[in-house]
């Protein structure tokens, strides 16, 4: 057969016609979780791997195969950088057809990352990060907030500390969008009790280790309290310096921001009493030991706190959704599988029974835990005693106050 | 109180003091880098991930094997010098002969693997590591109070880099190994062993990194990042020196940890930048470095 312009431009015309039918007749539509978190830097062991396998393992308790889904997780290292970050999501979306982003934390990295999941309009269940702005002033229709924010760690910790009379504040902020926020919060809560703030020290993040300086400020400021807005090593570090330099026994230390693989990191020697809010824990119930006995196999080294724990529950609920919409109906449309998750009501063993309110704010509790001393610990990672609990309602802002554009007033 | 520029002196001499704390270890770190390029001519991007290794080792000592502070202070250096030895004799020598930028990506690039072994291995969050008793507490100066155990890392290192410059600038060793600097064929040829001369350099700057290690290992979280966080610093410590000068390592060390304390008092948020800013002024000024040998 020779080949003549006229049949070229009828195979051409065939080919072009091909990628049209093939949709038509395509399989059942794959489910596309994509978790973006550090997996190289400070924020490693607070979400990083041990997060994707907490999704994971929602994906198996679920058991989507059984129920006629086709579900795929996928993660990348975001390294905190807000560009890079923005970038993979593009790509995730585009290219890879991602349906859910996960995870999330460095507060700089989540809020650049809602304009680009509200233009793709797909689903946002930021879990890792802090910034009460993202449910706030920088809130989106396709997200939802699931552990934790600003507002309730100033909420929970430093009420706290301000009840026990600590009414001087001086803070050692990381100088980036989550320091700030978290400053900002206490700073509020601490003035309406009538307490003071006396000074702050804002640090570059990241790249600081050695705090001896700030503390020295801190503690010739005559503060009661020192604040600690920052997270992870700095966290650590600054504790760590504060115990050297007496700070211990001169103020009251607020690490606004512990999670347990911290204290950890630290050795009850030197954590022992502090006060640390966290949403989960993981000898809360029999329900939480039930989980963490199944994902600790998979994580030997880090027991899972509130992110992964966060995590795993988005994840179950997002999944719930997606069989009760069908897959079809949640790829296509972020803001509808969303309202739909916010329709249904919450149940997991991380969490029990929840409700997402309709701002995005996933209701759970605040837990203040103290830490506990060498000697009241009886096991590995026993390290936690609840003193209060905070609920839901007031662990997380008020509505009204929060200023959030979608939501009709 | 009497002030200076705002600030009320007591605070004031306290952070003058934390300064030459920090620049204890900007000190040791950059001396270690000095000798190594003096000698290899290498620039040695591993040095930081050295210097985590020694704060590793010596947790490793203290939870597998029991063995506390003090011995780790002599044996970690002589672990980490040991593997600084099959590093030099293995990778890095096959180098010599190159421009120093390969030498530059081969070290940064075992930096690198490195910490990424360490972190898989141990995670990010880092490990506790106690100040030994002895150390412990604090001392009231009057104008701070001043944890034992910094005014021991301190004392322990200029104890060992004056030491360090003592041996290489009035030792007949020291001598020997200037020489080979200057001209290593000429030194071969009055029949001293100049590949393990050259080895044993690497070594022993390998070994005052992990030495910095041990004595950091209390102060920060002993995690694979440790080393990351000082070493740009530290190789801005080297440049303003002068690459390649002992003494000027030295000196600009302990300056620029003292010129980043009173930064952080008078505006905290360029901390991390006033080392570069004062590199730049530097290089544009004595390009060779402050105390640079002219060509």
């Amino acid at each position: 057969m020779t080949l003549t312009r006229r049949s070229a431009l009828a195979s051409v015309a065939a080919a072009a016609t091909l990628p049209l039918v093939r949709p038509a007749r395509a399989q059942k539509p794959i489910i596309k979780i994509g978790v973006l978190n550090d997996q190289s830097g400070p924020y490693t062991n607070t979400g990083g791997i041990t997060s994707v396998i907490c999704a994971k393992q929602a994906l198996a308790d679920f058991g989507v195969a059984a129920k006629g889904l086709d579900v795929e997780v996928i993660s990348a290292d975001h390294q905190n950088k807000p560009d890079l970050a923005v970038s993979i999501a593009r790509q995730w979306f585009d290219r890879d057809g991602v349906d859910m982003l996960l995870d999330v934390p460095t507060s700089s990295v989540a809020l650049a990352l809602q304009s680009v999941v509200r233009e793709k309009n797909k689903v946002y269940l930021n879990v890792g990060a802090a910034s009460s702005a993202l449910t706030g002033s920088q809130c989106s229709p396709n997200f939802i907030h699931w552990v934790y924010d600003t507002y309730m760690l100033s909420k929970s910790t430093g009420g706290a500390m301000v009840k026990a009379g600590g009414d001087s504040w001086y803070f050692l902020t990381a100088d980036y969008a989550f320091g700030k926020q978290l400053q900002s919060d206490t700073t509020k809560l601490v003035k309406a009790a009538g307490g003071k703030v006396l000074g702050s020290a804002p640090y570059p993040f990241p790249g600081t280790t050695d705090f001896s300086s700030f503390l020295v400020q801190a503690q010739a400021s005559g503060a009661k309290v020192l604040g600690l807005c920052n997270a992870g090593g700095d966290t650590v570090n600054s504790i760590k310096q504060a115990h050297e330099f007496g700070l211990n026994s001169t103020m009251k230390i607020a690490a606004l921001l512990m999670f347990i693989t911290d204290v950890h990191a630290l050795g009850l020697d030197t954590a022992g009493g502090l006060v640390l809010t966290e949403s989960f824990y993981w000898d809360m119930n029999d329900h939480t030991r039930a989980f963490t006995r199944r994902v600790l196999p998979k994580t030997p080294n880090n027991y899972p706190n509130m992110i992964h724990a966060g995590c795993y529950s988005a994840t179950l609920h997002y999944l719930k959704t997606v069989a009760a919409m069908g897959a079809a109906e949640a790829k296509k449309d972020g803001v509808a599988t969303i309202n739909h998750m916010k329709a249904m009501p919450v149940e997991d063993d991380c969490f029990g029974k929840t409700r997402i309110r309709e701002d995005g704010c996933h209701m759970v509790p605040a837990y203040l835990f103290e830490v506990k001393t060498p000697q009241e610990s009886k096991g590995p990672w026993d390290y936690y005693k609840l003193k209060v609990t905070t609920p839901p309602d007031e662990a997380w802002p008020p509505m009204a106050e929060e200023h959030c554009s979608f939501i009709k007033t | 109180m009497f002030m200076i520029f705002g600030i009320p002196g007591p605070l004031l001499f306290g952070q003058l003091l934390l300064g030459l704390i920090n620049g204890a270890f900007y000190a040791m770190l950059s001396l270690g880098l000095a000798i190594i390029f003096g000698m290899l001519n290498i620039i040695n991007f591993a040095h930081g991930a050295l210097f985590m290794m020694g704060a590793f080792v010596s947790w490793m000592l203290l939870n597998y094997l029991g063995i506390g502070y003090f011995p780790a202070l002599i044996l970690a250096p002589l672990i980490v010098g040991v593997f600084g030895i099959v590093l030099e004799k293995t990778i890095i020598s096959r180098l010599y002969k190159l421009d120093h930028l390969y030498g530059l990506l081969l070290t940064f690039g075992m930096a690198l693997v490195i910490e990424g072994l360490f972190r898989n291995a141990y995670g990010s969050s880092g490990m506790p590591y106690q100040i030994p008793p002895v150390l412990q507490g604090a001392t009231n100066l009057g104008f701070m109070y001043m944890p034992n155990y910094r005014g021991w890392v301190v004392l322990a290192a200029l104890v060992v880099c004056l030491s360090t410059w003592a041996i290489i600038e009035k030792t007949s060793l020291g001598a020997t190994l200037r020489a080979a600097t200057e001209n290593a064929p000429m030194v071969q040829a009055f029949g001293v062993d100049v590949p393990r001369l050259i080895t044993l350099t690497y070594a022993g700057g390998v070994a005052l990194a992990a030495f910095a290690g041990v004595l950091a290992a209390p102060i920060y979280s002993v995690n694979p990042n440790m080393g990351s966080n000082f070493i740009n610093t530290v190789f801005a410590v080297v440049v303003i020196g002068g690459m390649g000068s002992i003494m000027g390592s030295i000196i600009t060390g302990f300056g620029l940890g003292v010129i980043e304390g009173l930064t952080k008092v008078f505006y905290p948020q360029a901390s991390a930048t006033v080392v570069f800013v004062v590199m730049v002024i530097v290089l544009l000024v004595r390009p060779r470095g402050l105390f640079g040998r002219t060509a």
